[in-house]
């Protein structure tokens, strides 16, 4: 097996396997069913108070502590990176509660928690794909009021975002929005996707993958199922459209993956490599082989 | 090579290690103890002991040891405590007129069954720095108070006012199990329980700045303090297998009944209305916000127009919380820096453009 | 005497669960129930092992939990799922989070169940069914959300309309119930998004 895989750890006798108690457990796994069954559409859960901040992953904290089992394997990034230190701070809690063995590797994943990416190499029909989502409501920077838009969702009526959509056209000759894109799901609710770059919202549609997002602060739980249709919001004349970069990564000389622009002396200079970690590192591996 | 945030295992280690170095700050000063904090900064660990939702007196004054006596981190390490710890279910709903009063004032009669009994108080001091203090002290013994005939009975303000129907009857118990936010998602519009934890686990900060606006005309109420109550009640449970009521113990509360004025509505008359507030230990100004609040939160209830923060149910149980409200706020801590370069991609995109409309504007005036 | 319930409550739970989500998630896949879970579990006849297996998993005190009339029958039914659960009992389908259904080809029309609300369709009965039958690649034509292209499942015993209530449940969308399958040592899922029709 890969090095990537971390040895399985010990786990910490004096808390239930991955942190939570059953009874909890057992109304966020009503939730997600609930969820499937629904795509796209926002269950009410009981969130817990953990012992991480609100925003800070505690949604998808719950969803990964109520489905995992000892026989996964856990990646867990942010940004797209392994390494970045919620990234690190979340393996580590799982590790610690649940000793589950966990990677750095997609491929070899079970469970990836993320936040604000979707890894590059595509998911697998074996793999679940969680979510921490800050603001799960599409609507809410239109309508503050949760009973106002509770109602939208009931009766379908997502006019205000389109015509937000195309303020935008209207003023900038395109839709001005670049991450938290809103997507509609199974032709029924729109949903948001969480922070992600617009650049992923192609990944969510027809995903072999089952995808689930979990807003802790929020209280809600919704998923996309596998093989469901994700349609980014657009228009006949402006059709959704993904950020270009035009250059290849400087490290693994990828094209077609998202990058970041990284700052590299005072005087203006700048390199983009790949923000999944990941693919970046097996792809400079295997050209050095 | 350039290569983004790596080691980040290593640098956490390291934070802990010098938070813990922090916390304990220059070692040639005596250590904190839990009972030092317990004992001198009481109001503090009743403040924490309130917003983390624990009547725990040594937990949270530990919490505030470890937290480096930083409020909201410390309601924060009761709270997730809290959430690890079996519920056996509800207790019996604490009788405060039955309190074992150390504090008691009313300031809508000048005196009243019981009396007035100012107990340990703020409020007329003079704010004046004492350094004697900062050497260790001796403290004179209170003197003992001259006892009264009608010591020991200490009906609520409101219960005498409400002989006369003069205000509004405290809600009947209906039997009906009382809602846990803790447990289930709010959904709105959200009952006056429900309100009236969220309002008690809310930060004292912001829900005394709501309490506030309503006194400056931000929906007003027409307060009036009926009482403030301070001390200690019997809590019972009555566990199912024996059918009747158990004592666990006792807990002091701070409670305060506000009397606000009711010029009546198609469907009530002119009376008074109340609004409640109740805190663990001695927490006043908590108490008293509390109760301003909640009594702004019923104006749908009395039928009230609602125009102000403090009346708009979604917007005060939404934002009241500290946990929920730093967590978020300071989440912008962590990398933000993938959605970052997408919008940065997108200022590059409409500044070409802009400049590229300003230039061909620049150029058609030249040539004018 | 109680029969015992799982043997490994944490572990028994997650796999167990692991298998519902998957098979609502991926409708016209069937899944084995953790192996020896179902052999574990004795629990009083006519109760199924696979049928107890998910209550235990899925219910408590929290979700009211109706009983066909083959297990209401049998007080020792709703005494052990009682005890190891705590989940209350509703004579009232509409009023059930969980539908416990042994005897398939009886079950009550699906719209005597609860379909949830439009701004609450999270509020719906949940069909727990246990069937002789559930065979993958044959039978009814399923697709929708979950299913690569079209999916097929074969079913027994059902009553006679069960496609055209499957079709009406799906007509309500995002209304309706959704069902767990179990066969002996399996399970399945139809969850309401998914589009069934007849051979």
């Amino acid at each position: 097996m890969s090095a990537a895989i971390a040895q399985r750890p010990e786990r910490e006798p004096g808390y239930n396997f991955a942190y939570l108690d059953e009874g909890t457990k057992r109304m966020i796994r009503r939730a997600i069913l609930k969820a499937i069954a629904v795509p796209g559409y926002q269950v009410p859960f009981a969130s817990r108070e953990m012992p991480m901040p609100y925003g800070w992953g505690t949604g998808g904290v719950q969803v990964t502590a109520a489905i995992l089992g000892r026989s996964d394997v856990l990646k867990v990034i942010d940004q797209g990176a392994d390494d970045t230190t919620n990234a690190v701070s979340i393996r580590r809690f799982f590790a610690r509660t649940s000793g589950v063995a966990t990677t750095t590797r997609t491929a070899e994943a079970t469970i990836i928690q993320t936040r604000h990416r979707i890894p590059e190499t595509p998911l697998s029909e074996g793999q679940v794909l969680v979510y921490q989502v800050p603001i799960p409501e599409p609507l809410r920077f239109l309508e503050p009021r949760e009973t106002e838009t509770r109602q939208l969702h009931a009766l379908a009526e997502y006019g205000a975002m389109h015509v937000k959509l195309y303020e935008d056209i209207s003023r900038h000759g395109h839709i001005a929005t670049t991450y938290a894109y809103p997507v509609e799901v199974a032709g029924r609710y729109v949903m948001d996707p969480s922070p992600t770059p617009k650049f992923d919202n192609p990944k969510m549609d027809d995903c072999p993958a089952l995808q689930l997002f979990g807003a802790g602060r929020e209280r809600r739980i919704y998923a996309v199922p596998p093989y469901t249709r994700v349609r980014s919001l657009d228009f006949e004349d402006h059709p959704f459209r993904v950020q270009e970069f035009t250059q290849p990564c400087a490290l693994c000389g990828a094209s077609g993956h998202y990058l970041d622009e990284v700052v590299t002396d005072d005087s203006g200079g700048r390199m983009f490599i790949c923000s999944d970690t990941d693919i970046c590192e097996t792809r400079v591996a295997e050209a050095a082989r | 090579m350039y290569v983004a945030v790596k080691g980040g295992e290593a640098a956490i280690d390291n934070a802990h290690r010098l938070l813990a170095e922090a916390r304990r700050g220059d070692p040639a000063i005596p250590e904190l103890s839990v009972a030092q904090i317990r004992a001198q900064m009481a109001l503090l660990v009743d403040r924490v002991m309130t917003e983390g939702s624990l009547y725990d007196p040594d937990l949270a004054a530990l919490a505030l040891k470890q937290a480096r006596g930083d409020v909201v981190e410390a309601v924060f390490l009761v709270r997730a405590y809290r959430t690890t710890l079996p519920r056996f279910g509800a207790s019996v709903p604490v009788e405060t007129g039955a309190m074992t009063v150390e504090r008691r004032i009313s300031a809508t009669f000048k005196d009243l069954p019981g009396g007035q009994v100012l107990g340990p108080t703020f409020d007329y001091t003079h704010r004046l720095i004492d350094f004697a203090l900062a050497a260790e002290s001796e403290c004179e013994p209170a003197a003992e108070a001259e006892p009264r005939a009608d010591a020991g009975t200490c009906p609520r303000v409101t219960d005498l006012l409400a002989q006369d129907g003069l205000i509004e009857p405290s809600p009947a118990d209906d039997g009906a199990p009382v809602g846990d936010l803790t447990r289930e998602p709010v959904d709105y519009p959200a009952d006056r329980a429900l309100r009236l934890q969220a309002l008690a686990r809310g930060d004292e900060g912001f829900i005394l700045s709501l309490a506030y606006s309503t006194q400056r005309g931000y929906g007003r109420t027409h307060p009036f303090v009926g009482e403030i109550r301070v001390g200690a009640v019997d809590v019972a449970f009555v566990p199912e297998e024996l059918g009747f009521a158990v004592p666990l113990g006792r807990v002091r509360l701070t409670e305060c009944q506000m009397v606000n004025q009711f010029k009546g509505s198609g469907a009530a008359p002119p009376q008074f209305t109340r609004g409640y507030g109740l805190s663990f230990g001695q927490s006043e100004r908590k108490a008293m916000a509390m109760a301003l609040v909640d009594r702004a939160l019923r104006a749908e209830e009395l039928g009230e127009p609602v125009a102000s923060p403090a009346q708009d149910q979604e917007f005060v149980l939404a934002h009241c919380d500290s946990l929920q409200a730093t967590g978020f706020v300071e989440h912008l801590k962590l990398p933000h820096y993938v959605d970052f370069q997408a919008e940065l991609e997108l200022v590059r995109r409409l500044r070409a453009a802009f400049e590229e409309t300003s230039d061909a504007a620049g150029m058609q005036e030249a040539a004018e | 005497m109680l029969a015992p319930g799982l043997a490994d409550p944490v572990h028994d739970a997650q796999g167990t669960f692991r298998a519902v989500m998957d098979v609502l998630a991926r409708p016209g896949q069937v899944r084995a129930l953790t192996p020896g879970l179902a052999a574990g579990l004795a629990p009083p006849e006519p109760l199924t092992p696979e049928l107890a297996a998910v209550a235990l998993t899925l219910t408590d005190a929290d979700t009211p939990v109706w009983l066909d009339a083959a297990l209401a029958a049998v007080p020792a039914v709703a005494a052990y799922l009682r005890f190891h659960t705590g989940a209350p009992l509703t004579d009232d389908p509409a009023r059930a989070a969980f539908a416990l259904i042994r005897d398939p080809a009886r079950c009550p029309p699906l719209s005597r169940f609860a379909p949830g609300t439009p701004a609450y369709p999270d509020t719906s009965t949940t069909l727990v069914l246990a069937l002789d039958t559930l065979i993958p690649g044959t039978g009814l034509r399923l697709s929708g959300p979950g299913i690569r292209g079209e999916a097929r499942m074969a079913l027994a015993p059902l009553p006679e309309t069960f496609a055209t209530q499957l079709a009406a449940n799906r007509a309500d969308f995002p209304l309706g119930v959704d069902l767990i399958l179990s066969a002996p040592g399996r399970v399945a899922g139809l969850p309401r998004s998914t589009v069934v029709t007849e051979a």
